[in-house]
């Protein structure tokens, strides 16, 4: 079973955003930058597949020089190789594009499955995955929760508004993961020393065929990031719990109406 | 004038409620273009739901009513929103950023190599473009995005307002299945009510969420009993998930679910920021904690500094009190 995963590095959840001077992106100086937690369960997951019916699993991601280190993570995770698409521009290029940087690296590498996360925590596009899946001319179910894998199939459980649909799938098929798929496994000491000897592959973009559209005629293109405004000030309540309990109920009946 | 194409999502034979919110918005945007607009339904025996789709004042209908369309597939739905999208040749297709939506969306705007703008909060026409304002870091910040070309957007659903007005003039048309129905390989099989008839935190008007102020998972009695008062959903920080308290589907958050609820309550939540970003447009934001420090003090309308363990059963009698009289 040969496996890929598309992953993609991305600001930690926990990091305050701040607007660049340019007022278009975020400000990345002291930003601390992660596998994107949804990413992890599909490596996981693809790691889990490799263990039980043998194969090669194969991480790939499009970013800059530091998207290096996530590729790492997955190896250390237990991945057997990487593909780096390296372009200081690609993370701010429209998710087409990169779903077809991604593609040309899956036309040259054999695969039964293609895992990605659900999105990319951040741009919390969730494009590149089904974009890919159409790319290449394959079957795909996102946000899967639960995946059973057949005789050249697979099962996969999503969640939908206050149901959850159970999806069949031909292989080769892309899955994206949803938190929650598996527990993704920490890196052991040894898989760390070990992702050190495994090879990471340097591609550009334009050795895959792809240009990023030029300025003014991209198809998607920000033109701005802003922070959301400010909550007005409320009213907190230190005294007697008892009569805070009271006064709350009591303000969200008549002051807020909301209940 | 090019208009504007929206995907209605149908499931067992009514029209989504999130999709009027989009037809809805496709009349505002094609009057602003001075365009028509379609609306492309996908189903098999879906012939009754062309009244249904026009309610929201398209002016035409296209119904993709196939056997094979009976149950969803990204390959079958997605070249039925092909064909319309080359039959109506709008300048914008709409869909509602619903589970369906997110599947579906991007396999399109690959197809017509269009650019998507994912989950608007806001759409606007600058002269001739289309912009759509969107939020990102799970609202953390929100982006002004533009495009060049054919536009596609998935809209969040309760933030468009749903505006009925049938046009008379509206034409409601069947169109054939463009696709082979062997090409489809994969779709849905079965479909499963959730377990348990609880209310989902995505589409829930009240939320009452449990953090590590809890200190056991026992106790999510409480924040269940007082979602019970309220006739709310359960929610959850990350913390108590990661802990196995309480199911993923509960959590709210950066990696969970984004929120806005008219009220949010947050029990024993400190308030991290990735929780943050998960509920801070509730409309009203109730925060119990015992620390007075807690960031999410800084963003509640009302706060209560205190033990929740007093708090919260007072609050559940308070509503009950209220309820009955």
């Amino acid at each position: 079973m040969n496996l890929l995963v598309c992953i993609k590095q991305v600001p930690d959840t926990e990091t305050r955003i701040r607007i660049s001077p340019d007022g278009r992106w975020f400000d990345e100086s002291g930003v601390t930058f992660v596998l994107s937690p949804f990413d992890e369960c599909a490596v996981e997951e693809a790691i889990r597949i490799k263990e039980a019916k043998g194969g090669e699993v194969v991480v790939v991601t499009a970013g800059p020089e530091r998207a290096a280190s996530a590729l790492r993570t997955c190896l250390a995770m237990g991945a057997d190789r990487a593909v780096h698409i390296k372009d200081e521009f690609v993370e701010r290029a429209d998710a087409l594009t990169v779903a077809r940087a991604l593609a040309a690296v899956a036309r040259g590498t054999p695969f039964d499955l293609i895992f990605a996360g659900k999105y990319g925590v951040g741009a919390d596009n969730g494009q590149v995955g089904p974009m890919l899946a159409e790319l290449l001319g394959i079957p795909q179910v996102t946000a899967v929760g639960a995946l059973e894998l057949g005789e050249g199939r697979i099962t996969a459980r999503r969640e939908i508004e206050g149901a959850v649909e159970i999806v069949e799938a031909l292989l080769p098929a892309l899955v994206t993961a949803e938190k929650g798929l598996n527990e993704p496994r920490y890196p052991s000491l040894k898989g760390i020393m070990a992702a050190k000897k495994k090879p990471i592959e340097t591609r550009d973009l334009a050795s895959l065929g792809v240009t990023l559209p030029p300025a003014g005629q991209e198809p998607l293109r920000w033109v701005s990031l802003e922070l959301p405004p400010p909550r007005a000030k409320g009213k907190v309540f230190t005294g007697d719990t008892a009569e805070s309990s009271r006064q709350v109920v009591r303000l969200l009946r008549e002051e807020a109406k909301v209940i | 004038m090019p208009g504007i194409l929206v995907f209605a999502e149908q499931r067992d034979g009514q029209i989504k409620r999130s999709s009027a919110e989009a037809i809805s918005e496709g009349r505002r945007l094609a009057d602003r273009l001075t365009g028509p607009l379609t609306v492309a339904v996908a189903g098999s025996g879906i012939a009754g739901l062309g009244e249904e789709a026009a309610r929201f004042g398209s002016d035409r209908v296209l119904l993709y009513d196939d056997p094979a369309l009976a149950a969803y597939s990204s390959e079958g739905y997605a070249a039925a929103v092909a064909a319309a999208v080359e039959e109506a040749a709008p300048a914008a297709v709409l869909f509602s950023a619903t589970a369906m939506g997110r599947d579906l969306a991007p396999r399109v705007a690959a197809r017509c190599g269009s650019g998507l703008a994912s989950d608007c909060v806001g759409l606007s026409v600058e002269g001739t473009t289309l912009r759509a304002r969107r939020p990102v870091f799970s609202g953390k910040a929100y982006a002004t995005v533009e495009f060049g070309g054919l536009a596609m957007a998935t809209l969040r659903p309760n933030v468009f307002p749903r505006v009925e007005g049938r046009k008379p003039t509206c034409e409601i048309l069947t169109r054939p299945l463009p696709i082979d129905a062997s090409a489809i390989r994969g779709r849905v099989v079965r479909t499963e009510a959730a377990e348990r008839r609880e209310v989902d935190v995505s589409e829930a008007s009240i939320i009452v969420a449990g953090g590590r102020g809890l200190k056991e998972a026992g106790n999510f009695s409480l924040v269940r009993d007082l979602a019970e008062a309220l006739g709310g959903a359960v929610g959850a920080s990350r913390a108590v998930v990661d802990a196995g308290w309480i199911e993923h589907a509960h959590q709210v958050g950066q990696t969970g679910k984004v929120v806005a609820p008219a009220l949010y309550v947050a029990c024993g939540i400190s308030g991290a920021i990735q929780h943050l970003a998960g509920m801070s447009t509730a409309k009203v934001i109730v925060a119990i904690n015992r620390d007075p420090e807690a960031p999410i003090f800084a963003i509640a309308t009302y706060g209560i500094v205190g033990d929740l363990f007093e708090v919260v059963p007072k609050m559940v009698e308070e509503i009950r009190r209220l309820r009955a009289e």
